[in-house]
């Protein structure tokens, strides 16, 4: 059987997300922005939390624990916008039953 | 650029969870239109890829750091509005279970990187490809243009909307958000050219679905 392209594309996607411990930890755009001008405490912490910050909670090697959140979320994300794409689609070249 | 709870007031709040609410809904109103059987899969691969660029964070200038947002990129592979349902699933998701992004924020966040940056990135690139020619050589200028476009608009977006909520005023906001965003920008539009010019090499029949 010949490999659905989308699999081989899901793996360099889960390859991608492996990178993450050497993502840069500086603050992004905005938090830099709110901590120069002032606002930054302005922030509220999120009322619970899951995996969050990107690592997952309960491991002590930080680097797996981002890789794993990471596989994670690359696997949700995929069965949530194929999920919604599946419901979603057009189905009026179909045969009506 | 996720904004977290806090920075906006009620009233923002409100406005921009009705305006993206509408836009979602109307993103679902098209997809049931257009959407076919090709474009699912590319829709999973593309929130899975968004999701894990996302998290790679890279350094700019001083000390800051900035990540693909990826809304020109769906856009440009699976028109505007696919690329709305896709952002919104990657930021529903960033916000619920990695707490990235507040709960509160989610209608702005999904206003700025998912409306406005779709919509921007997609007819900046239309553009430039309708003046340019579509050959490849356009095409990957015109995705770099797209995306960076994509981030400074959505930038100054959310600078607007720091300003009405009383957190920043305009004159400060304004500069700051779209000048650290011009920088963030380009590594926007890098990214969406090399993925765009990797999709050309082994899978050009997909920038010929229809869009969305």
């Amino acid at each position: 059987m010949k490999t659905k392209w989308w699999l081989i594309a899901l793996l360099v996607c889960l390859a991608v997300a492996s990178f993450s411990p050497l993502a840069s930890s500086s603050p992004d755009g905005l938090e830099r922005v709110a901590e120069d001008k002032g606002f930054i405490d302005v922030g509220k912490e999120a009322p619970y939390q899951i995996i969050a910050d990107y690592v997952f909670p309960g491991i002590e090697n930080e680097a797996l624990a981002t890789i794993l959140a990471g596989w994670i979320g690359t696997l949700i994300l995929f069965g949530m916008a194929y999920g919604v794409a599946w419901l979603l689609k057009s189905r009026k070249r179909e045969p009506v039953k | 650029m996720h904004i977290p709870d806090g920075f906006l007031n009620i009233g923002t709040v409100a406005a921009t969870f009705v305006v993206s609410a509408g836009g979602v809904g109307n993103a679902v109103r098209v997809a049931n239109k257009k959407l076919g059987e090709k474009h699912v899969p590319l829709m999973g691969i593309l929130a899975a890829f968004i999701f894990a660029a996302q998290m790679l964070n890279f350094p700019v200038a001083g000390g800051t750091s900035g990540h693909l947002i990826g809304a020109a990129l769906a856009a440009i592979l699976l028109g505007p509005w696919a690329a709305v349902l896709i952002m919104s699933c990657v930021l529903i998701a960033q916000s619920l279970i990695f707490q990235d992004g507040g709960l509160l924020a989610l209608g702005a966040n999904i206003f700025n990187m998912g409306i406005v940056a779709s919509f921007s990135g997609y007819y900046l690139y239309r553009l430039f490809v309708s003046m340019r020619g579509e050959n490849r050589r356009s095409q990957l200028i015109g995705g770099f243009v797209g995306a960076w476009g994509s981030v400074f608009l959505a930038s100054i977006v959310c600078a607007i909307e720091l300003a009405v909520s009383g957190t920043s005023p305009i004159q400060v906001a304004l500069p700051a958000m779209a000048g650290v965003h011009a920088l963030i920008g380009i590594g926007e539009g890098l990214i969406t050219g090399a993925v765009l010019s990797l999709v050309l090499a082994t899978r050009a029949d997909l920038l010929q679905l229809q869009k969305v």
